[in-house]
């Protein structure tokens, strides 16, 4: 059966009736539900909710109704024919607005809902979390500033635009069990909340995840599996499918979120930046999901990799009527970079002191802390040696600022960047791996493959760590939530980091297993055995050795007899060291390592039209190891790419109504091949002494610094501060033209 | 031939075979090729002519095929879908020079630049260009893609 969904024209409006009378009627219709038929709240943090609007609707897409029928056809015809009669009500879109006490409440009963202890709502206002962060004295450390600056930044909502869109496929069967396909980053979460909000026990539902078509944490969470569940449940359990539309997949689903922050810096004549007072305010939209926890984490590293002394931070998250937000590439890192790293080029041009130079004076170290006075151990990378490599690549001594003829003119800008992978503390990963009878590898965790390549590179370290040809590593693609080892979610750049580990640790634990019953039948130590090109070996003596896969289902010896069995390798990892923040001042330890790096953009600006072209885009990041070459410098790129769309095209364009008015891919524009730059990218190695092999996450990396670098670049060549995003050819035009 | 009420017996030359399935006129090719025809390979991203995963080739040439109607599709049209092209080549290409990520527009720009490798093998930046920009990739940045493209021509 095939699932459909009707979708709020309004952005706040009472649902004064909905009529299903007239579409019921139609042959091959079989249930049409709406909010009141299930009336319960989901929220991976917040249990803030429904998976079909209740009573009223809170942004404009929002599912009101779903139809099930015997074909999609029939289905999204049946929708049409549901009649429902809002009231609207008065929208607010600006954040800002949205903090004003005669705003509209977006949730008028906040305090009823569940949250996690880690996130701090404010009941009676639109605010959903609010995370401070207080170091140093704020005071003193602005009177000891000689130069300061405070200036304001912003961009709107917009959408991930994974390539595949969402969809799920549901069915219970007669005996209770749920099995869900879903296009997920997260199927154990999928799985626990699912049990969670309906009350079904964990082992009874079945989440399956096979490769999913881009993810860019757009399908962490919980997405359409809460309402197919209850699709399929209307049906009595029949298997329902529910494919978003892409329409719906940018503005029904949620997409990344929406910033303003504001931005004052202190610091000495010298360029030493004394003091951060910082305020960000995050636009939810109508729901919270992951955003409270986006909030969260722009306060953990709200002042970008520098050492200052003396901070203070206020990060909200704000509900508003836009399309919700749920995790996004960069996962509120990108919004703090754009935020600082314009206000630094802000700052530099106040000091004059070359931007690039004043990232360099205050570069965070080893031995510094971060905004929440966690201390950056020996793991820290190399911040000061990203920059220097940064100018090399994009030629910066050459000029910033370079007239190519009367009309256009070629500027450069440079962007730091930092992020930890934002995760609860008990954040885990497991990993089993299983022999076959040619001695070849079967690898099983519960990272999803999104495109990342992570399961390449757990292939790769299994193939290293056995020392057998990567050929004979076969990963379980397909993660299966009854038989996939539990890992948190494929986000947060930590697959290979922490899947890696386990992995690790599978094999530890396989060779060990390997090697005590070679040791009986080679009749030698344990200790005196290694493993090569698929053999375990006699050190020092290489003509003793035995096929691995004469053992790895159990050893049979010439007359028959037989020790050992299968071979199962268990692995497992834990974060470590990880606490939650205090509330009043943020001080805690909830970054497991900080991945640390530098990127600068050429742009070239022709200033008659306002059209330009990103030249060159520069990435160095201290990686700790580079595992793949190759898949590393493609994921940077593939984030520097989205990092441009970001800068120069995307956002959600709203009417006064608060209604997305670019809901589909003709008008919401992402780069196309030929907008592509030259790109750059090149790594710092200081290992990560806790990561596999003194490996760090980079899967998000490339998208952090983009904005900032970009639009400190388009700044330069209009020779005006630019603040907001997106810049359209269109807005630098009116720049030029102000 | 109209065989009952709304459906059409339609003849398809799809990958170099004959098939006859019923279809409706108000069916896009797309949807006949993915759910009539069980060729998964050509992907919906957009139904609105905007992302190119469902290119397909008709008559050599490119097509977003949920921009055409099946019935509009003469008999003797020869249809070409990702699981029609054999050219090794290409998609060592991609492979090699990491053309793909998550996989989801790969089927699109591997028939793109098939088309384009038959018209031109050694195509300018323009007719790259042309063919190329046609279709949305969101995970690769358009690098591997590009580095595909050009090791092609370099053979």
């Amino acid at each position: 059966l095939h699932a459909r969904i009707l979708t709020s024209p309004h952005a706040h409006a009472k649902i004064k009736s909905i009529d299903t009378s007239e579409a019921k009627k139609v042959d091959g219709v079989r249930a049409i539900i709406t909010g009141k038929d299930y009336p319960i709240l989901f929220g991976i943090y917040l249990g803030d909710k429904p998976p079909l609007a209740i009573d009223k609707v809170r942004y404009f897409g929002e599912p009101v109704a779903a139809v099930v029928a015997d074909s999609e056809e029939i289905a999204e015809s049946v929708v049409k024919l549901i009649k429902v009669e809002y009231e609207p009500l008065p929208v607010v879109g600006n954040p800002l607005d949205a903090l004003k006490e005669n705003a509209p409440l977006i949730h008028e009963e906040m305090e009823k809902y569940s949250h996690i202890s880690s996130i701090h709502p404010e009941p009676g206002t639109n605010i959903a979390n609010r995370t401070k962060i207080r170091k140093g004295n704020i005071e003193k450390g602005f009177e000891e500033a000689e130069v300061i600056i405070e200036d304001q930044f912003s961009f709107p909502p917009g959408d991930h635009v994974a390539m595949e869109p969402r969809a799920v496929i549901c069915e219970i069967l007669p005996d209770g069990i749920v099995i869900l396909h879903s296009s997920t980053q997260a199927p154990f979460v999928v799985r626990n909340l699912l049990s969670k909000f309906f009350g079904i026990p964990h082992e009874k539902i079945r989440v399956i995840s096979p490769k999913v078509g881009g993810g860019f944490g757009g399908k962490a969470g919980i997405q359409l599996e809460g309402l197919a569940l209850i699709l399929s449940k209307s049906v009595n359990g029949k298997r329902i499918k529910l494919v978003n539309k892409r329409e719906e997949d940018l503005i029904s689903s949620p997409g990344r979120i929406g910033f303003y922050g504001k931005v004052k810096i202190g610091a000495k004549k010298d360029g030493k930046i004394m003091a951060m007072d910082i305020l960000y305010v995050f636009d939810s939209g109508a729901y919270a999901d992951y955003a409270v926890n986006i909030s969260r984490g722009a306060a953990v590293s709200c002042t970008g990799p520098y050492n200052v002394p003396n901070v203070r931070c206020d990060s909200l998250c704000v509900y508003t009527n836009h399309p919700f937000a749920t995790a996004y590439r960069g996962f509120g890192h990108i919004e703090l970079s754009f935020a600082i790293e314009r206000a630094l080029d802000i700052l530099s041009k106040k000091l004059n002191i070359d931007s690039a130079q004043l990232r360099y004076i205050n570069a965070i170290k080893k031995g510094d802390t971060t905004p929440t006075q966690q201390l950056m151990d020996d793991s820290t990378g190399d911040l000061k040696k990203c920059i220097e490599r940064v100018k090399e690549l994009i030629k910066w001594d050459e000029g910033q600022y370079i007239k190519v003829d009367e009309n256009r003119v070629r500027a450069k800008g440079i962007s730091c960047f930092w992020k930890p992978p934002m995760i609860p503390p008990n954040t885990d990963a497991g990993a089993i791996i299983t022999f076959n009878e040619n001695g070849s590898v079967n690898v099983s965790t519960g990272v999803v493959e999104i495109g990342s390549g992570t399961q390449t590179g757990i292939a790769q370290i299994v193939a290293s760590k056995l020392k057998i040809d990567i050929s004979k590593v076969n990963i379980v693609s397909e993660v299966i939530t009854d038989r996939s080892p539990h890992d948190w979610t494929t986000a947060a750049s930590r697959s290979l980091v922490m899947a890696g580990r386990a992995v690790i640790d599978a094999c530890d634990d396989a060779i060990n297993q390997i090697k005590d019953i070679a040791s009986s039948i080679l009749k030698c130590p344990k200790e005196d055995l290694d493993l090569k090109d698929g053999k375990v070996f006699v050190l020092g003596d290489e003509n003793k050795f035995l096929e691995l896969k004469d053992i790895v289902l159990g050893y049979v010896y010439p007359n028959g007899n037989s020790i050992g069995g299968p071979i199962i390798g268990r692995g497992k990892y834990i974060s470590r060291f990880l606490t939650d923040i205090d509330k009043e001042t943020g001080k805690g330890e909830p970054s497991l390592e900080y991945t640390i790096g530098a990127e600068a953009v050429e742009v070239e600006v022709d200033l008659r039209d306002g059209n330009y072209k990103v030249l060159k885009a520069v990435c160095v990041i201290d990686a700790g190891r580079v595992i793949n070459r190759k898949i590393a410098k493609n994921q940077v790129i593939g984030g520097m790419e989205m990092a441009i769309g970001f800068t120069t095209t995307e956002g959600f364009v709203f009417d006064s109504r608060e209604r997305v008015l670019n809901f589909s891919l003709r008008d919401f524009k992402i780069p196309r091949f030929s907008e592509h730059p030259e790109y750059f990218v090149d790594f710092i190695e200081t290992p990560q002494y806790d990561g596999p092999f003194g490996a760090r996450g980079i899967g998000e990396e490339g998208i952090l610094g983009i904005p900032g670098a970009l639009s400190n670049a388009l700044s330069k060549a209009v020779g005006k501060e630019i603040k907001r995003l997106p810049i359209t050819f269109e807005r630098v035009f009116n720049i030029i033209k102000e | 031939m109209k065989i009952f009420e709304g459906f059409f017996e339609k003849k398809f030359n799809i990958n170099g075979e004959t098939k006859k399935v019923l279809i409706k006129p108000n069916e896009t090719l797309l949807r006949v090729i993915r759910e009539k025809l069980g060729l998964s390979g050509t992907k919906i991203g957009c139904e609105n002519g905007d992302c190119g995963a469902c290119t397909i080739l008709i008559n050599g040439l490119p097509v977003k095929s949920c921009m055409i109607l099946a019935i509009e599709i003469g008999d003797d049209e020869e249809i070409l879908t990702i699981e029609g092209i054999n050219d090794e080549k290409i998609k060592n290409a991609f492979i090699e020079e990491e053309g793909f990520q998550c996989g989801f527009c790969t089927s699109g720009f591997i028939v793109n630049t098939f088309a384009l490798m038959k018209r031109n093998p050694k195509p300018d930046v323009e007719l790259i260009r042309e063919y190329l920009d046609s279709n949305l990739c969101r995970c690769t940045g358009y690098d591997g893609i590009e580095k595909a493209v050009k090791r092609l021509i370099d053979k």
